[in-house]
Parts: C-alpha cells; sequence; structure tokens
C-alpha cells in the first residue's frame, strides 16, 4: 500500500547545463530538499516554495513550479479539501499551519478608497510641509484642565496631564511574535529598527531576552496565559504592557511552541525547561470574567509604576462589546488582531475559519467606544494582514489609532509566506532555533530593511495625507468621511459608515 | 447594535425625537471655493452701527457668487440682555407651528415677532424669519438636571435636526446672526443692520463652488453666543463630527463650517479652556515646535494635542469667532488662507482683505498679517469672559476610577 496519496506540491527544476553544481542549494535548503552527488537531486516532497536556494543559487538555475495534477472538475470538492482528507487518513491528527489565513475572503481593505483634494481645497505637498505622523498611545482624559502659571500664561493643573502614554513616530507598531517561535536575531532586528525608528516592537507570549535589556523602552512587553517569562523585572522594563487574550490567527485557542524549539536561550528567557512543549492555555486560568480582566490590568499596573497596559483580542463576533468591557476595565489601549493575522503555529481549521474581518472590527469597536463616549480612553492598535501603507491609511481612517506588522515584517526579513514556521526548519532563518539557519539573520542587516520598511511606508501615508489636505495623522483617524466604498454591500457600508462611491 | 446616548432629560411627549439614520451623522458638506469674511471689535464696548459690517464685506464683493451673506452683532439687543433669542428660519408654516410647540412647552417665551427686513433687489425666496426672546421654563430646567446653556444646545440640536424645514439661525443672548442668499451687503440691507448697535460684529461673503446656496448654509454658524464665520474648507470635518457626536453634537447643517462652532463651545464653555489654548488645540503647534518648548510649556501643548487630536481643524480656514466679550480670529497652522488684521484706537478689526478695513478704519495704528495658528484676540474691556454653567458631564465621565499615579501628568517618551 502507499504511504501516502499525496503528491508533491511544488516540483523543483534544475537546469543542469546552468548549474554551477557548487552544493549552495543543497546548504541553503532547510527543509533537506536536496541531496548531492556531483550535482544536486531536489527531493519534490519536501519543498515549501520559501525560494530560499533559488535566492541564493548563483547560477539562477533553479525553478519551483506549482505540480498541476489535474483532478475531476468538483465545484463542491475543491482539490485542497480531498487533499486534507487524504492526509487526516493518513495522520489522524490535526493539520498545523503557520502564517495567516490563506483561503479567499473579501478584502474589505480591497473595497474601500480614499478621497483627494481638488480645486477648492488644497492638496499639501509633503515634500516642501510638515507632514506630523507622531502618536501617542495610552488612555486620554476627556478634557485638559489647566491653571495660572502666575506669568500670564497656563500650566497643566496638578496631576491633570495625560496619563502615561508612549509616543510613537510613526503609527505604526511590530506585532507580537515570540522569542521561540522566532529567533533571538529576529528580535534583535525588531527590536534595533523599533529604536531607530522611534516606534515599540512586542515581545509576543516568549519573554525578553537580555539581550534586548538596551531597547527596552521601545518594546511592549506581553503577558499570555502561559506566563512565559514574565516577573516584576520583566513588566517593569517594557514601555507597555499587553495582556494576550486572543490571536486572529487561533481566536479562542492557546499556543503551542514544540519542544524543539526550546533551547537552552528559549528556556532561559521563558523561565521553562529546555525541550519541554510550552503550551498556553486557551484561557487565562485567572481570567474568567471581565472583573477578573480588571484585577489583572491593576495588578500589571502596580507592579510597573503604572505603564500603559493594553488587551489583545481576536477580532470575533460581538467584538464592540467586548472592546467596550476591557476599556471600561482600565485598559490604556484595545489590541485588535483581524483573522487573516499571522501566527507561528496554528491549527489550519481554526486559522482558516473562525474570527472576522478586521476592517469590521476596527469599525464596529470605533464606534461603540465613541457611542459610549470612552473612545479617549483608550488607543486602538489593528492588525492582522496590514499589507501595505494603504492598509494601514485605511485602518487608521476606520479608527484606528496605530497599526501593528507581523508578517509584512517578517517578509522585510526574507519570508516568503511557506506557512512552516510550525516546523522550526525555517530556510531564512526566521522561525526557527537551529543555530545554522538563525545566523543567517544579521540583526543590524535585519534591522535596516525594517526600518526601511516604515520609513517606506510612512513617506507614503505622509503622501496620502498630503493628498487628502491634512498635515497630521490624527486628522486622519476615524474620518471615514474620507473613506468611499465600491462593490460592498449596504449593510457592511453602514457597519463601516461608509458611504458608497458616488455619494 | 445597542448604543448609550447622552441624557437629556427633556422628554419626548411631541414624538420629535428619535434615532436619524447612520449616514445623517456625516452629511455630505458643502465645499467652499473661496469666501470673504471680516471682524470687528471695540475693546473699550463702544457701539458700532451695523453699516461698518456692511462696508466691510461690500469691498470685498468679488470673494464671493451671491449665494450667501451674513453678520453677526453682538450687543445688539440692550432691551433683552439676559434672554437667549432664536432667530429662526422655517421654510414653511408647519415648521414654524412645530418650532413654536417645542418652544411653548419648553420655555417661557417674552416676545415672538417676525425679523424685521425690507424688499431688497438681488433677495428672493426668503424663508419665513422669526425671533423669539425667551427663556428655559425654570420647572422644566430644573427636572432636566442641565445648565440653562445646555438646555439651549440641546434645544438647538433637537430643533435642527428633527423638525424638516426649521433651522435656528442664532441663539445666543444679546445677539444674533443675520444670513441669507444674497451678497452680504444686500442681506445687510434686507436686514436693516442699519438700525442694530454692536459692539463686534462679524461678517461673511459666501462662494459656494458645488451646490446652490440656502439660507441656513450661509455663515454665520452659531450655537449660543457663539457665532463662526469661515473661510476655507475643514479637511478633518469626517473626524471633527464624529468626535462631536461623543459629547452630544449633532452635525445636521450640511457643511463644514459648523463643526468649528461646536468644537469651541466645547472647549470654551464646557471644558473651559482658556481662549488662547482653545485656538492651540484647534489649530496645533507643530510637534517640532512643541519639541523646542520649555518643559512646562510642552507638556501642556502635548497633553493638548494628544487629547484634542480629534478635534483639530485640519485644512485651509481663516475663522472669526465672535462671541458676548469679543472676537478671535484664527488661521489653520500653515496658513492656507488670507487673514489680515488692523488696530485703530480701541478698535480691533480683521479681514480677507486689507481693503476691508482701510473701507471702515481710517487711520489704522498697525496692520499686520497674523502668523498661521496665532490668534487675533479682542476683548471688550468690562465684559466678563464668558464662563457659561458648571461642566458638563460628558458620557465619558462614568469611567471606571483611575487612582491619581494614572492621572499624573508623565509622558513615557520613547528613544
Amino acid at each position: 500500500m502507499p504511504t501516502t496519496l499525496i503528491q508533491p506540491e511544488f516540483l523543483v527544476e534544475i537546469d543542469y547545463d546552468k548549474c554551477h553544481k557548487c552544493g549552495r542549494c543543497v546548504q541553503q535548503c532547510g527543509w533537506g530538499v536536496y541531496s548531492f552527488n556531483e550535482r544536486p537531486f531536489p527531493d519534490d516532497t519536501k519543498c515549501r516554495a520559501c525560494h530560499r536556494c533559488v535566492t541564493y543559487c548563483p547560477a539562477h538555475c533553479i525553478k519551483i513550479k506549482k505540480n498541476d495534477l489535474a483532478l475531476r472538475d468538483n465545484a463542491n470538492w475543491s482539490a485542497e479539501q480531498r487533499k486534507n482528507v487524504w492526509r487526516q487518513a493518513e495522520s489522524g491528527g490535526v493539520m498545523l499551519t503557520g502564517m495567516g489565513n490563506d483561503k479567499f475572503y473579501q478584502s474589505v481593505f480591497d473595497h474601500l478608497v480614499l478621497d483627494a483634494c481638488q480645486v477648492t481645497n488644497p492638496s499639501i505637498d509633503p515634500l516642501r510641509e510638515p507632514m506630523e505622523l507622531r502618536t501617542y498611545l495610552g488612555r486620554k482624559p476627556d478634557s485638559v484642565e489647566v491653571e495660572s502659571d502666575g506669568k500670564g500664561g497656563y500650566r497643566l493643573k496638578e496631576g491633570a496631564g495625560i496619563a502615561k502614554n508612549v509616543k510613537l513616530d510613526a503609527p505604526i507598531i511590530f506585532s507580537p511574535m515570540s522569542y521561540g517561535s522566532v529567533s533571538l536575531n529576529v528580535h534583535k532586528s525588531l527590536a534595533m529598527a523599533a529604536e531607530r525608528l522611534g516606534i515599540l516592537m512586542n515581545t509576543g507570549e516568549g519573554g525578553l531576552h537580555a539581550d534586548l535589556y538596551p531597547y527596552q523602552d521601545n518594546v511592549i512587553v506581553q503577558v499570555a496565559s502561559g506566563r512565559f517569562g514574565v516577573n516584576p523585572e520583566y513588566l517593569q522594563r517594557g514601555a507597555a504592557i499587553e495582556i494576550k487574550v486572543g490571536q486572529g490567527a487561533k481566536p479562542g485557542i492557546g499556543g503551542h511552541l514544540p519542544g524543539e524549539k526550546i533551547n537552552k536561550e528559549v528556556s532561559t528567557t521563558r523561565m521553562i525547561p529546555q525541550g519541554s512543549d510550552a503550551i498556553s492555555p486557551a484561557p487565562h486560568h485567572d481570567i474568567y470574567s471581565i472583573e477578573d480582566l480588571r484585577q489583572l490590568i491593576y495588578s500589571l499596573k502596580e507592579a510597573s509604576g503604572y505603564k500603559p497596559v493594553g488587551v489583545k483580542i481576536a477580532a470575533v463576533h460581538n467584538v464592540g462589546a467586548i472592546a467596550s468591557g476591557i476599556v471600561r476595565a482600565g485598559a490604556d489601549y484595545v489590541y485588535l488582531d483581524g483573522f487573516k493575522g499571522g501566527t507561528g503555529a496554528a491549527p489550519a481549521i481554526i486559522r482558516d475559519h473562525i474570527g472576522i474581518p478586521l476592517e469590521i472590527a476596527i469599525a464596529v469597536v470605533d464606534q461603540r467606544l465613541r457611542d459610549e463616549g470612552i473612545r479617549n480612553q483608550a488607543s486602538i492598535i489593528a492588525a492582522g494582514s496590514i499589507r501595505s501603507s494603504a492598509d494601514m491609511a485605511k485602518a487608521i481612517a476606520l479608527g484606528a489609532d496605530v497599526v501593528a506588522i507581523g508578517s509584512a515584517s517578517l517578509m522585510a526579513l526574507g519570508c516568503h509566506l511557506c506557512q512552516g514556521c510550525h516546523t522550526g526548519c525555517c530556510s531564512w532563518g526566521l522561525t526557527t532555533q537551529k543555530a545554522e539557519l538563525t545566523r543567517r539573520v544579521d540583526p543590524e542587516w535585519g534591522a535596516e530593511r525594517l526600518t526601511n520598511l516604515v520609513h517606506a511606508w510612512s513617506h507614503e501615508l505622509q503622501e496620502i495625507l498630503g493628498a487628502l489636505g491634512v498635515n497630521a495623522v490624527e486628522s486622519l483617524r476615524g474620518s471615514r468621511e474620507r473613506l468611499r466604498a465600491v462593490g460592498l454591500d449596504a449593510q457592511t457600508c453602514e457597519i463601516l459608515g461608509v458611504k458608497p462611491a458616488g455619494l | 447594535m445597542p448604543t448609550t446616548r447622552p441624557q437629556t432629560g427633556l422628554t419626548d411627549d411631541l414624538g420629535l425625537f428619535g434615532e436619524r439614520p447612520r449616514y445623517a451623522e456625516e452629511a455630505s458638506y458643502k465645499i467652499h471655493g473661496g469666501c470673504g469674511l471680516m471682524g470687528i471689535c471695540d475693546e473699550s464696548g463702544t457701539l458700532m452701527s451695523g453699516v461698518e459690517a456692511i462696508k466691510a464685506m461690500a469691498v470685498q464683493r468679488d470673494r464671493g457668487n451671491g449665494l450667501g451673506g451674513g453678520f453677526a452683532g453682538y450687543g445688539i439687543y440692550p432691551e433683552f440682555p439676559d434672554h437667549y433669542c432664536f432667530h429662526m428660519m422655517f421654510h414653511d408654516v408647519k415648521a414654524k407651528e412645530e418650532a413654536e410647540a417645542v418652544f411653548d412647552r419648553y420655555f417661557v417665551v417674552d416676545l415672538a415677532e417676525p425679523m424685521p427686513t425690507r424688499a431688497v433687489k438681488g433677495i428672493s425666496d426668503a424663508p419665513v424669519l422669526w425671533r423669539y426672546f425667551l427663556q428655559p421654563d425654570p420647572h422644566k430646567l430644573e427636572n432636566s438636571e442641565m445648565s440653562a446653556d445646555d438646555y439651549i444646545v440641546h434645544t438647538v440640536m433637537l430643533i435642527n435636526s428633527t423638525i424638516d424645514g426649521a433651522f435656528v439661525a442664532s441663539s445666543g443672548k444679546n445677539m444674533g446672526a443675520f444670513k441669507g442668499v444674497g451678497f452680504p451687503e444686500e442681506i445687510g440691507h434686507y436686514y436693516l443692520l442699519e438700525e442694530y448697535e454692536g459692539h463686534t460684529w462679524t461678517g461673511h461673503n459666501r462662494f459656494p463652488t458645488n451646490t446652490p446656496g440656502w439660507w441656513g448654509g450661509a455663515h454665520p454658524f452659531t450655537l449660543l453666543d457663539w457665532s463662526i464665520v469661515h473661510n476655507g474648507e475643514i479637511s478633518s470635518y469626517g473626524i471633527n463630527s464624529r468626535y462631536l457626536e461623543a459629547f452630544g453634537y449633532k452635525c445636521t447643517l450640511g457643511t463644514d463650517t459648523e463643526v468649528a462652532a461646536y468644537l469651541f463651545d466645547l472647549l470654551l464653555r464646557r471644558h473651559k479652556l482658556p481662549l488662547e489654548l482653545a485656538c492651540k488645540a484647534l489649530a496645533s503647534p507643530l510637534w517640532s515646535e512643541i519639541d523646542r518648548m520649555e518643559p512646562e510649556e510642552a507638556a501642556l501643548m502635548r497633553s493638548l494635542r494628544a487629547v484634542y487630536g480629534p478635534a483639530m481643524l485640519n485644512g485651509p480656514f481663516a475663522i472669526v469667532l465672535g462671541f458676548n466679550g469679543g472676537m478671535v480670529a484664527l488661521n489653520d497652522r500653515i496658513k492656507l488662507r488670507p487673514l489680515v488684521a488692523a488696530r485703530q484706537g480701541t478698535r480691533i478689526m480683521v479681514a480677507s482683505e486689507e481693503s476691508a478695513m482701510r473701507e471702515v478704519l481710517d487711520a489704522p495704528d498697525a496692520v499686520w498679517a497674523p502668523k498661521a495658528g496665532e490668534p487675533v484676540i479682542a476683548r471688550v474691556k468690562g465684559m466678563e469672559w464668558p464662563i457659561h454653567g458648571d461642566l458638563h458631564l460628558s458620557p465619558g465621565e462614568v469611567s471606571c476610577a483611575v487612582t491619581g499615579v494614572a492621572d499624573a501628568c508623565e509622558i513615557v517618551e520613547v528613544g
């Protein structure tokens, strides 16, 4: 009997006339695709189309092609569904995957267009005029109270300023990705870039490695249900603290970092035994109600000297009411993670079918907080497949203060979205702890590429603001009047608070 | 989606309340091409005839196209100094009856009369124009648990948003707005402004580019004692209007200018910000400027921008805010619209063009162009800066308490 009914997904073709026989492809591939006997021989079944070998082949003689095997057409059973049945019949297990939802769902962002000034309202040239992106993350009062300064001017009334807020030089931060799920060099790249950009990176749920202490003012430290790496010192080091309740890629379930990825450094940082699986529970076992969350928020504030404490949730049904409760429980920001957000490992069935689009969640939460008069009390961070500065601008126009980028930042470091993060074999050295692979990311090189990406998006956002005739990002935030919908149904438009194009 | 609305205290026994469709919250607003404006204030409190304002606007005729002109005068009703005066526009008798039903039920009306007008060539299709001198019914006011001013604001919002064909042109004490479709000098003659005297006047000439003018859409836009004349376009209208909704304001007039009036009301009357700081919130200094300020001032400006970011007026504008103690003129942050100022003795004047001031002031002591975001403030001597009733609690203030430590004025500066 055959061991598998599944045919290779990709075919690796080598033009041996051009091949140098240098063996670099063998060396570069983390998946073990190549063997070498006077020339490289690919095993197609192992290829994930990550293009590491293609990128590094000096002869450019490797082609990766889809294995386009014909299956009888069936409008009900897609080829993938058939393959999944065969896979699970072989394994009896849950299908795991990495990165974000790859199924076709209508992208709301792609159906929204932005306004621009014409004639009566001059657009502003960002090359010649100031164009401000600075954003403050955290809780703000409804009003500012002042008193006379005795010199004919005014000063803030004692104790009446804004509570601790974190200054961001651009409304972009790096999404939480834990040390363990990604390599230390990735974390260093993110931290160095965050420092240079005046923004924040986020530890994710794996603690803060000592090498990142110098960058602690640019780090959000996360507290997840597993409490990995959480201690008083950790809480005091971050610029802000984030309680992870949910993740867009896997709402309602916990995290799982396989023991293979728990080396000595990871185990020290996470405060768990080396080689043991790091399984964070689906719920926080001390949060079974909103008042429990409130207790944890204030415990963390007490432990950290009242730094901003945010709560990360997955975008799900009724997200408006959930966010309202979170803000009323004392959170300084709400992190909304849409259902296309990435992950280091998740059951494919969860990733692909649970949660709601980020765009809808932003609109609902922003409106709900405004309806309740508490929008000023928390910032909104939007994440879950922000693919470009256009997505960023549209997210901000819908109501987000800040966007977070995870998949895009990994792509800046070489990721090709092969979705094999959970295997620990990442050829690009990103989602692995194998020393021979992790050294492929030089933190200096990584920081430069991440800095370039955020600079590029920032410049593009400035161009968009200029076209809109405003010179500060706060004038775009929540300004849905500057959005129009193309090809969205009336009810979706109503939920988004966006008029159809032409009105 | 369930929503929590601010409690108004007024009952719905007239059947006038009710949720408007959601899109009405962000009504499409009119684009202005170019406009002319003026403001004049005699800081000694000496009264000036409305003719001065008409003269200043007539010389700026080319800045409008005859589709909107208007004036606001302060100190014009000395016989009713403590009454709220509602200048009303009605498209039909039914609208008038419905609005008067509101007045009769919630107010004590001491005088109701047609607005004095004369026939003027060029002015046609005027709505029914009446004015009402009234005070809130003391019992209803007490039951509403609102300040008198908030009671008035609520009524204005109620009438403008729920009574079809009724529009409140102004609602302040000892002041009024006179506006309509036409050139401002025609509107001034139409309303017999030569018969009024005030210590402060503002005027406006409108140039709408994509819609026919309508009487209610002419400037000034007003709320309580505040009146706004505006040249430009508020590109941040979308977020300004949504921000105001959280404080109970409804932007229903189909123009971007109304947000400026409501924002001044919110910042000055309800949040009790000093005028200079309200101007800094609406036309904020650049972050680069704030970073160069002394620490105490920088902390104040940072807080203003962080808290009032959604209120910041962005886009090209020159505005003049009139109130019962003077006026303030303000440009956008990068001065994309003209605004010049002059002083002669106790008179301070601002306008879109210097010619307007030369027409009124025969020998100005000084003429200058205010810098971007730098307000020109005129205050009438002896008139107390208006601090209206107690701070109105916004619905947002039912939040969970935070400790004193969390409220400490401290900013974690990154980098």
